[in-house]
């Protein structure tokens, strides 16, 4: 508890274990708030991270925390450049864990080129858990409008990679079952950018974070008023996270990924957008999924269609029920 | 004949109209996934019976559940689907909310890591299930009989399919065909559901849960109305044997015996259900005598939809007052619930 005093204790902690591997001029001023500069139209976003295990085939919640607010700004067509972080320890944490959590995070903010220039630390009773909260800032460029409203009839919808990855990892870890399957947590700042660059007119992104591709292309279909139609077969799941699924009756459309977004763009730039992706790093199962339709009647608006691979069809709604706690 | 000749057939089918039922919530849920109901002709009726576990557990279950988790000491575990189901005036969600003890997990073995790692504690299992679930629960109770963890219950709601079939037939459900369970025929053996076919001279197909496997069992079924042919045939046959698996009849009977449990909106039927035998009777939380079946919501026609004598859509929850995301009855819960398979569907 004594770390989390405000006193000497809480100090060592943060020099010994935060600042030496955050290697930021700006928290290392140790002023009560960060100041950065920057003169363009920003985007902010927050999350909070509560993932159990901590670690986890393909990643842990450092990676995940930072990943996920790097995500989330990248969603605007913002460049991602600050991140804050606020840790809850619980009493008895283990030191080594953190210490590897804390170098993961700096690890990955140096890929995806993000600073993190403000922190806290809070102890609380417990059972060694972690928490950790982030705050995120980007630039957004005035040409940049990407947002879900914006999607048209006759969109393309490309997923930037094999699904259900994230969850199946989480839970062979925690149910003891051994196999290949890692978390994708991975940041997309620069499959985003390069889609901007490029000049493709994207219209959404998404992160397909909890509740999985259906979920998130549910509640783009609601957002827009279209109807989103999907092909089963054109859906990028690994032989291991389908075999998984079918063993537990899990459905890979939602299960929870962490390094997979949803682009909808015009049909004659999907092509091109896929070829981007595919080039990026974590981006090489990129593929178009299906397309978006005007409503033909007002029960069509809002809804999601997935063409089965017999050629039945079969409405897809967001994810009820509980899924898995304590995913992210 | 090519599976597309199949569709084609079964779209195309302009006969007199025929009724078939499925009882198992895996094929419910494989018939919406697979967008199933769209292939067939409007002749073609699939009905969803009352295959679901949770579809089918009384409302007096759940209150016993709400009533555990909130005893001091404590902890109810559960699977997530039993979460959400309405008892007489909450759900077993509701209860945790205010405080109730309840873990959600994927595996009845899951209990055991629970129970060593607090031995002062009480963990229920809500076991639910069918013949295909009894047999998991019996490897649950041999490993806390071996590991000494006397800190384990279960409340069961186990129950078996011909009890209910031969209710269905025998209470004017008008069906033409039945989809014999795929994994509950694993565990019995095809034959299981001999004697129900010869007495109803009702059809049974046994089918597996792929597109493809169900398509085929349907043709066949719909093939033996046609033809008059009351018979069990087996088109699972990579899964399914003709007898009873002894090893696991053997192990259910170890742990239980058959007595007469509730079924929501149809009643108590005799030697539908399992019960943990007296020797076992210290690992029961009180399973007994809870057949009370009390909707909060009275319109709720889930008895009737389980017995294939109403539509979902005709009853006046569904869609407005009943949803996936606010279920009144417990049919509009599950993927395995006939209600929620329909809202899926859009049929």
């Amino acid at each position: 508890m004594e770390h989390g005093s405000g006193g000497r204790a809480t100090g060592e902690l943060i020099r010994e274990i935060f600042e030496s591997q955050f290697d930021s001029d700006v928290l290392s001023e140790m002023e009560d708030a960060a100041v950065v500069p920057g003169d363009a139209t920003i985007a902010m976003t927050t999350d909070s991270f509560v993932v159990t295990p901590l670690e986890f085939p393909g990643g842990d919640i450092g990676r995940l925390c930072i990943c996920g607010t790097v995500n989330d700004l990248c969603m605007r067509g913002a460049t991602p450049k600050y991140i804050t972080c606020g840790f809850i320890l619980e009493e008895g944490a283990d030191i080594p864990t953190l210490r590897r959590i804390v170098k993961s995070m700096a690890d990955i903010a140096k890929e995806a080129g993000v600073k993190i220039v403000a922190g806290d630390t809070k102890v609380i009773e417990g059972n060694g858990g972690i928490y950790i909260n982030t705050a995120g800032v980007g630039f957004v460029s005035k040409s940049v409008d990407i947002k879900a409203k914006n999607a048209k009839p006759g969109d393309a919808i490309i997923v930037s990679g094999n699904v259900g990855d994230h969850h199946a990892a989480i839970l062979s870890q925690r149910m003891n079952i051994k196999n290949s399957i890692e978390s994708d947590n991975a940041p997309l700042q620069d499959m985003v950018t390069a889609l901007i660059q490029e000049e493709i007119p994207v219209h959404v992104l998404r992160d397909v974070t909890r509740g999985g591709l259906g979920t998130v292309l549910k509640e783009l279909a609601m957002a827009s008023r279209l109807s989103f139609c999907i092909e089963q077969e054109k859906l990028p799941v690994t032989p291991q996270v389908q075999s998984f699924c079918g063993l537990l009756g899990l459905d890979p459309l939602y299960m929870g990924n962490e390094g997979k977004l949803v682009a909808i763009v015009p049909e004659e730039y999907a092509a091109k957008a896929v070829e981007i992706i595919r080039s990026c790093k974590y981006g090489e199962n990129a593929c178009i999924i299906g397309k978006i339709c005007a409503p033909k009647k007002d029960t069509d608006a809002g809804t999601l269609i997935m063409n089965t691979e017999i050629g039945g069809q079969r409405y897809l709604d967001i994810l009820q029920g509980e899924g898995l706690p304590r995913i992210c | 004949m090519e599976i597309a000749e199949l569709v084609d057939f079964l779209r195309n089918y302009d006969g007199k109209p025929i009724r078939l039922m499925e009882v198992c919530g895996s094929h419910t849920h494989a018939i919406a996934k697979h967008g199933i109901r769209g292939l067939l002709s409007d002749k073609i009726e699939l009905l969803s019976g009352p295959g679901c576990p949770v579809c089918v557990t009384p409302t007096a279950y759940i209150d016993k559940l709400i009533e555990l988790s909130l005893q001091e000491n404590t902890t109810v575990v559960t699977f997530g689907d039993l979460l959400r189901v309405p008892g007489s005036e909450e759900s077993l969600n509701a209860a945790k909310g205010r405080g109730g003890s309840v873990e959600m997990v994927y595996s009845p073995m899951d209990v055991l890591q629970l129970a060593k790692d607090n031995p002062y504690r009480i963990y229920v299992f809500a076991a639910v299930g069918f013949e295909t679930t009894a047999p998991v629960y019996t490897l649950l109770l041999d490993q806390a009989v071996e590991q000494g963890l006397y800190n384990i219950r279960l409340l069961t709601a186990l129950k078996t399919m011909p009890g209910a079939i031969s209710y269905l037939c025998d209470n004017g459900a008008r069906i033409d065909g039945f989809i014999a369970p795929g994994h509950v025929s694993a565990v019995t053996g095809a034959d299981y559901f001999n004697d129900l076919a010869k007495k109803y001279q009702i059809p049974f197909a046994v089918s597996g849960f792929g597109a493809k496997e169900l398509v085929v069992a349907i043709y066949g079924l719909v093939q033996m109305v046609i033809n008059g042919d009351s018979s069990v045939k087996n088109f699972y046959t990579s899964v399914v044997e003709q007898d009873k698996n002894p090893v696991i009849e053997m192990q259910i009977n170890k742990y239980f015996e058959a007595a007469d449990v509730a079924w929501r909106g149809m009643g108590i039927i005799p030697g539908s259900g399992l019960l943990l035998k007296d020797d076992y009777k210290q690992f029961d939380a009180g399973s007994m005598g809870l057949d009370v079946d009390n909707k909060k919501n009275k319109a709720c026609r889930c008895g009737e939809i389980l017995m294939g004598k109403a539509k979902p859509s005709d009853c006046p929850l569904f869609g407005t007052a009943c949803t996936p995301s606010n279920p009144a009855g417990a049919c509009m819960v599950s993927e395995e619930g006939a209600c929620n398979s329909v809202y899926l569907s859009k049929n």
